[in-house]
């Protein structure tokens, strides 16, 4: 710990730190936890889905109070004032599905205005709106990409870890295309996802949950494969998964093996100590699935968690520091993918799979010393778009998620002053925890998330860069 | 009563390291915990009941008495699991996989694990007999005079603590001494053992590069790797070490000799009908194993050639001949005793063995030598080359062992 990180955790440096600008970031309510306030749902001209969805996940709603002239109150100075919410909301659902219309758009604000200062901590903006490709004629395509701004923006407002994301719904979307979105988005799970917009679809047919099936153990019975599980973002990710229910196959360089066991134990999962730029791991993987799951035994989802740094200012990268960093990150992910989908191979993908690749900020925006980093993982991002488009006439769906700043082993070496830049340059002021990418990444593999498919999702906090 | 096949369905170690060394503050109890918890992850075995758990150590602490219950209740496995201690000296591992196959053989268990593991470093420190025999004494006392009494007969040098030797006690000679005269009496070369040690080093490193050790070490304490294995060692830079054994023309240095070490490994062994109902890899059967010792108090005979004792009787009940081996492993406890007994089977009239079959992966001149923990890493090696090779490829091993005894074991792919 440097002197400037002890003075400034020290009790007079917390007491000089708001002062300065520099508040104790909101804490963020995180987990299967619903807000405790009221859902909200703004029902605008057209709309109806959202309340389809919310019926089907049983959630009880209430009318939100609109900014009309005369709904509003003068304060003591004799402006006037938006409707004040008695107790602060728990969350909104825009429903913004059927709006065609630049006139139309009032009717957001109208909502919105009033919850700006009237959601509770770790509050919740949810805007449904159709996707583009799924209106017709200018003005409802503007309209569409004038939401995504609203959304944007909303989020950078929002105060106390409160968090605004936006759903573009694709022609032919229906209410079970939904619930695993919307749940994600109202639970505690979504706690770092903010400003945020992705695309949600039609499942593909045989891409349903089984009559088995439990939204608060999505998993159950079924193997995930997490690489790179023995430490940090991997390790959260293979403990979400197991305690939604998931039979873990935990995978790690050999080396890593000390640390990647104790997680595998820990999680009744397995160990597979593997380095995935061997030609054969795909192979290998499936060998190890059916050799501790049985031979008939499918992956139900891979998540690419493995990758690596060799961090150099462009003027000083060589061939290896470059080749390696694309080897680990991107090719092996595409290699073993593509040994996996084999429907032939014991202990592959199964018919009805999930892909998940881990895409990153620096691929999305590019980062200073990161050339070789930035092209693997907007590769992840080319990769992911360009397999969920080949998949298209099979049950399986291939998304990313793009990590901001993460509070890891790997992010507390950077330097104090530069490592508090970084939490603080986003809408929620401190950084994600391993646990939030662990979150978002079961949503996105969860049996009921077969509409959402060929997405990149940021879990960044809405951070500045490449916002 | 019909026997059934005990097979050997995957091992696990931690990489093995001089003395001293990166373990140095580990005890055997935290060194088989972790290599129980590495096998018991790589097979998905948490919070499982197997049907026993038996390992040893030559090295032990009166507080271990329990050694491997210990581990086991330290370990990932579900507590009902039951262990036992077993020792026989260097030869430990081998006799554990021997206990364990044939509980598993004659139906008192399905699957288990045997192993062993050995700390040099922590080793057990002894007071002087004297002064042991005062500490009773003054324990039994009943007043502060006599209490004080019991130690009038102790003398300063009696202060001094006793560390554990390797040295035979009814010749006084130490293993290296002993092997010295071994050597001498085959008349095994410096360069014959240099070589042999050399190979041992090259082959053992390949097997690391090629990814052999994947999926039979887990990394600990961080070390990855064997740590006394010199990749780029050679017969000209073994040549140059100075002689440590045996006098004036002797032959036997530190570079063909096994370093002090520490480390552990174990072994999954099932009922082989239930390895296949698990899906298990079944790597090979245990066809069987003998025990032999010589009569090298006498110094007729050689202190660690029971090796060439054991495998002819071994061979002999199961109608084979050294031929009839696809792999060999002959446990290197010096390159000399390696040349020696297979000069002494040589001598006997059993042939000698291929060089390309024998130590394929490299042996302990390389690897290292935690004394309990050598059986366990030959069995788990040899089980998973003779796998490699296809079904009906039979493996050899010998592992000789202080008091001038040998284990020999053969296992069989199916």
């Amino acid at each position: 710990m440097s002197i400037l990180e002890k003075i400034y955790t020290s009790p007079i440096g917390r007491t000089l730190a708001p002062k300065v600008g520099l508040n104790e970031p909101p804490k963020l309510r995180r987990g299967r936890t619903m807000p405790t306030g009221a859902v909200l749902l703004a029902e605008l001209d057209g709309g109806g889905l959202a309340r389809q969805v919310l019926e089907a996940l049983g959630v009880e709603t209430a009318e939100p109070l609109l900014d009309l002239p005369e709904h509003r109150t003068p304060d003591d100075r004799g402006r006037p004032q938006p409707p004040r919410y008695p107790t602060k909301a728990g969350a909104v659902v825009v429903d913004a599905t059927g709006l065609r219309e630049i006139a139309q758009l009032e009717g957001i604000r109208q909502v919105l205005r009033p919850l700006m200062r009237g959601l509770e901590s770790s509050g919740r903006v949810i805007i449904l709106a159709s996707d583009a490709s799924a209106v017709t004629g200018l003005e409802a395509k503007a309209v569409a990409q004038a939401i995504d701004g609203i959304n944007r923006t909303v989020g950078k407002e929002l105060r106390a870890g409160a968090t605004a994301n936006l759903v573009f719904v694709r022609e032919g979307t229906t209410a079970d295309d939904l619930t695993s979105t919307l749940l994600f988005l109202l639970q505690g799970r979504s706690a770092f996802v903010s400003g945020q917009t992705w695309r949600v679809g039609p499942a593909k047919a045989g891409d349903r949950p089984g009559g088995d099936y439990r939204s608060d153990r999505p998993f159950e019975g079924r193997v995930v494969v997490v690489t790179g599980a023995a430490r940090g973002i991997g390790a959260a990710i293979a403990r979400t998964f197991a305690r939604d229910g998931a039979k873990v196959v935990a995978l790690d360089v050999p080396a890593a093996g000390d640390a990647l066991s104790k997680v595998a134990n820990e999680l009744r999962g397995t160990a597979l100590q593997l380095d995935i730029t061997s030609p054969e791991a795909g192979v290998r993987i499936a060998a190890h699935v059916a050799q501790v799951h049985g031979a008939d035994a499918k992956i139900w989802a891979i998540v690419h968690n493995a990758g690596i740094l060799r961090d150099r200012l462009l003027a000083n990268l060589d061939e290896k520091s470059w080749a390696q960093v694309l080897e680990v990150n991107l090719a092996a992910e595409m290699r073993m993918n593509e040994a996996l989908l084999d429907t032939t191979l014991p202990g592959g993908l199964g018919e009805q799979a999930r892909i998940i690749g881990i895409a990153s900020t620096s691929g999305v925006a590019g980062n200073k010393g990161q050339t070789n980093y930035a092209a693997s993982k907007a590769g992840v991002m080319g990769l992911v778009w360009a397999e969920a488009d080949e998949l298209a006439d099979r049950a399986v769906t291939v998304n990313a998620v793009a990590p901001g700043f993460i509070e890891t082993d790997m992010t507390a070496s950077i330097p104090f002053v530069q490592r508090e830049v970084f939490r603080r340059t986003n809408s929620l002021q401190q950084g994600g925890q391993p646990v939030d990418v662990a979150e978002t990444i079961a949503w996105l593999s969860d049996p009921a998330s077969g509409g959402v498919n060929g997405q990149v999702v940021r879990v960044c906090g809405q951070n500045l860069v490449g916002a | 009563m019909a026997v059934r096949n005990a097979v050997i369905v995957g091992g696990n170690r931690i990489p093995f390291v001089k003395a001293g060394g990166k373990y140095a503050q580990a005890s055997n109890v935290d060194m088989l915990t972790a290599t129980i918890d590495g096998l018991v992850a790589r097979f998905g075995l948490a919070g499982e009941k197997l049907d026993e758990v038996v390992a040893g150590a030559v090295l032990k602490h009166s507080r271990d008495f329990n050694l491997t219950r210990e581990a086991v209740l330290g370990s990932a496995l579900d507590p009902h699991t039951p262990a036992c201690d077993l020792a026989q000296a260097c030869a430990t591992g081998l006799e554990a996989v021997t206990y364990l196959a044939n509980k598993i053989r004659l139906g008192q268990a399905d699957v288990g694990i045997a192993g062993g593991v050995d700390s040099a470093s922590d080793a057990p420190i002894v007071v002087s007999e004297p002064l042991r025999r005062a500490l009773l004494k003054a324990n039994r006392a009943r007043t502060l005079p006599d209490r004080l009494k019991a130690f009038a007969s102790v003398r300063p040098a009696d202060l001094a603590p006793v560390p554990p030797g390797v040295v035979e006690p009814r010749t006084g000679l130490s293993m290296g001494e002993s092997q010295a005269l071994t050597t001498a009496k085959w008349g095994i070369s410096r360069e014959a053992q240099d070589e042999l040690s050399a190979r041992s080093h090259q082959r053992l490193a390949a097997a690391w590069d090629a990814g052999f050790f994947d999926d039979l070490v887990t990394p600990y304490l961080g070390v990855t790797r064997d740590g006394i294995l010199r990749p780029d060692t050679s017969v000209a830079a073994l040549g140059k070490l100075r002689s440590v054994f045996g006098g004036a023309d002797a032959t036997m240095t530190a570079g063909n000799s096994t370093a002090l070490s520490d480390g552990a490994a174990v072994v999954l062994i099932a009922d082989e009908d239930e390895a296949r109902r698990r899906n298990w890899p079944v790597l090979a059967r245990v066809v069987d194993t003998q025990v032999a010792a010589t009569d090298y108090v006498t110094g007729n005979e050689d202190l660690l050639l029971a090796g060439a004792r054991a495998i002819p009787e071994l061979l002999e009940r199961n109608g084979l001949t050294l031929a009839d081996f696809d792999a060999v492993e002959v446990h290197e406890a010096f390159a000399s005793t390696v040349l020696a007994t297979l000069a002494a089977l040589e001598q006997d009239g059993h042939g000698t063995v291929d060089v390309d079959k024998l130590n394929v992966h490299g042996s302990s001149l390389a690897a290292g030598h935690p004394f309990a923990a050598t059986g366990g890493r030959i069995v788990a090696s040899l089980a998973k080359v003779l796998s490699e090779k296809g079904p009906g490829s039979r493996g050899l091993i010998s592992v000789c062992a202080a008091g001038g005894q040998a284990v020999a074991t053969i296992l069989e792919a199916v």
